[in-house]
Parts: structure tokens; sequence; C-alpha cells
């Protein structure tokens, strides 16, 4: 299945829910905010939200700024 | 009688200017309470470790943040929320770099996602080159924002038409820039910012353009409530020890507003009087 992740091709062998996928990205769910083909992804929902072919998902986090 | 101080009296009165007591209402933006009237950015410092002492270092219980994507290849890069708290300061989060509403709007949905919270700093910019916002899409973008819930304080141009328009949609600060991002030219038009100041029943809050302490004092004289600046210290040859000017320099230039200066004159007027000259 191929998704669109952070702008980047990528391809997932299993079918992935949201908490999932952070899992095997390393990231704590916590600390960022994702956006699935332009509608965000509540929290309380990552571990229902499957990752579906051709998705696209950005996975955001503060950064110093001004 | 007489009674002579003691010279340890004396120092006392000085050493503790807290004795003194002096009225000011704290800075409120849209319900919540401010001690400090600084706030700070967190950009361009050498570390977040830098970043995180240099906040301390100003007192300020702002920082204002950006959102961007996660680097998937180094999930374990420093993180800022490992330095600074979101719990006990509160993160504005920014739109620097978006040139439309949409982007604009997008991106504070995801800072809200990311922190919970709904106080947010609206940037809608134009020319990379002077980075001046682009006002229209500012009040577009204002105006979808606040439908959505959103307290938005707003970066503006020092135009007290726009000013007023924003106010008059909702907005909860109004802060127009003193200078272009990052240039440190200090206060351009002090006669646009007083004029804004004077018109606007929300905080005004000079937001760009300060490059050093005497700058942010000059914001402060002028009525503002308060002020950001991020690359006057991340930038500053010591940011801790510049960090710690501001603070100094915000409180001293709002203690001068509510003082309220001397009048200007041409001559000289001398302190001492002339009468019972020897």
């Amino acid at each position: 299945m191929n998704i669109t992740l952070n702008g980047k091709a990528s391809e997932i062998t299993t079918e992935l829910n949201v908490t999932e996928l952070l899992n095997d990205l390393s990231l704590t769910p916590a600390k960022v905010a994702v956006e699935r083909n332009l509608q965000i992804v509540p929290r309380s929902v990552y571990s229902k939200t499957i990752i579906q072919d051709g998705d696209r998902i950005e996975i955001v986090r503060f950064i110093g700024g001004g | 009688m007489v009674t002579v101080l003691k010279s340890s009296d004396l120092l006392a009165a000085v050493e503790n200017p807290e004795n003194i007591q002096v009225q000011d209402k704290p800075l409120t933006i849209a319900g919540r309470v401010f001690g400090s009237r600084l706030i700070i950015g967190t950009g361009k410092y050498k570390d977040y470790q830098q970043n995180a002492d240099a906040l301390a270092a100003s007192g300020a219980e702002i920082v204002t943040v950006a959102m961007r994507r996660v680097n998937l290849s180094s999930p374990d890069e420093p993180m800022l929320v490992d330095f600074i708290d979101p719990k006990k300061i509160v993160f504005l989060p920014n739109t620097a770099g978006c040139f439309t509403g949409e982007d604009a709007v997008r991106t504070l949905r995801l800072a809200r996602e990311a922190g919970g919270w709904s106080l947010v700093k609206l940037e809608v910019l134009s020319d990379p080159k002077h980075l001046y916002p682009d006002m229209t899409e500012t009040m577009r973008a204002a105006e979808m924002l606040i439908k959505d819930g959103f307290d938005v304080m707003v970066y503006c141009s020092d135009d007290p038409v726009f000013a007023r328009k924003l106010e008059d949609l909702g907005c909860v600060a109004i802060m127009p820039l003193g200078a272009p991002i990052g240039s440190g030219l200090g206060i351009q038009n002090k006669v646009n910012i007083r004029l804004i100041v004077e018109q606007t029943s929300v905080p005004v809050i000079v937001d760009a353009g300060v490059g050093t302490a005497s700058e942010a004092a000059q914001a402060m004289e002028l009525g503002c409530d308060a002020i950001i600046t991020n690359t006057a210290i991340a930038e500053a040859a010591d940011p801790i020890r510049m960090a710690l000017a501001m603070k100094h320099a915000v409180i001293a230039g709002r203690e001068a507003y509510l003082a309220g200066r001397m009048a200007r004159k041409l001559y000289a007027d001398p302190s001492s009087p002339l009468g019972g000259l020897i």
C-alpha cells in the first residue's frame, strides 16, 4: 500500500492504524499532531483510524519559531 | 527633633524597590492573565537548552513556537517540548511561512491538536524580502480562525486603519511590527504605534523589529501592553544576558509610561532653585 508521508512516497506492508504508524516511526503521540488528507486526526481516534492506500499523512510537531 | 538616618536604612530603601507600592493592571489576553509583559521567540538559538536558559532569564510566560513536519529520518532528535514545558509556559503557535489564509488556518488547527489550546499568533506574510504582513489575507484568515473558535493575536502592519478592522473582527491582541521581522531596526513609526495604542481596547503588542533593550523600553513607553522579541535575544552575543536586559527594559518602559514623562522644552530649566544663592 502506497501513501505519502510528510511529502515523501512511502510503502506500508501491513494494515496500520495511526497509533501503530506512530509506534513504527518511534514517535510519541503526545508530542505530535497528525493530519490525514488535509483533515486533523484527533488523538482520541488514532487507534480507530486505519491508514488507507493513497492517504496523504502529515505528522508535525512544535519547533522553535518567532 | 532631628533624626539622622543610618546609611543601612538608606540602602534598604534602595535595594528593596518592591517596598514601593505601584499599581498596574496585569497583562490580560483573552481572559488569560500574565505577570510578564515580555514574550520571547524560540527560533535562531544555538540549541534548545540555550533557549530555555534565555527564557528563564527573561521571566517571560509566553513563547512563540512554529509548527513543522517531524523529521522522520531522525525521530530521536531533541524536541522543543523536552526543554520548555508547555504546562508551565504558554506556547503561542505561529503561522510563520504561511502566505495564504488557508495555509494559516491549516497550520493552527494542527497546532491546536498538538497543544490543545486556542490562543494563537496569526501572521500571513507576503514578500520574503521584507516579510510584511499581507493584510488582505490576514483579515480573511483572522475571520476564518475566529469562526473556528481560535483566540487570535494578530501580527499586522503599523496601519491604524487595519488595526481597527482587526479589532472589530474580534482579534484578542493587535500586534503591529516595529520594523521588518529579524531586522533589529527598532520602532520605525512611533506615531502609528501610538495611534494604534490610543484607539485599541485589546492589548497592543509590538511584534518584530526590536533590536536591543532600549527599543523594547521605547515600545513600552509608547503605551504598548507587551512586546515580542526573538532575534534580538537569540542573535545577541550573549543571549542569556540580553534576555535579562529585555526583562528590565520592558519593566522600565512600562513604569515610565505609567509615570508619564516630563514635557519636552526648548530651553534649559535649572533643577536647583535660583533663590537663596549665597
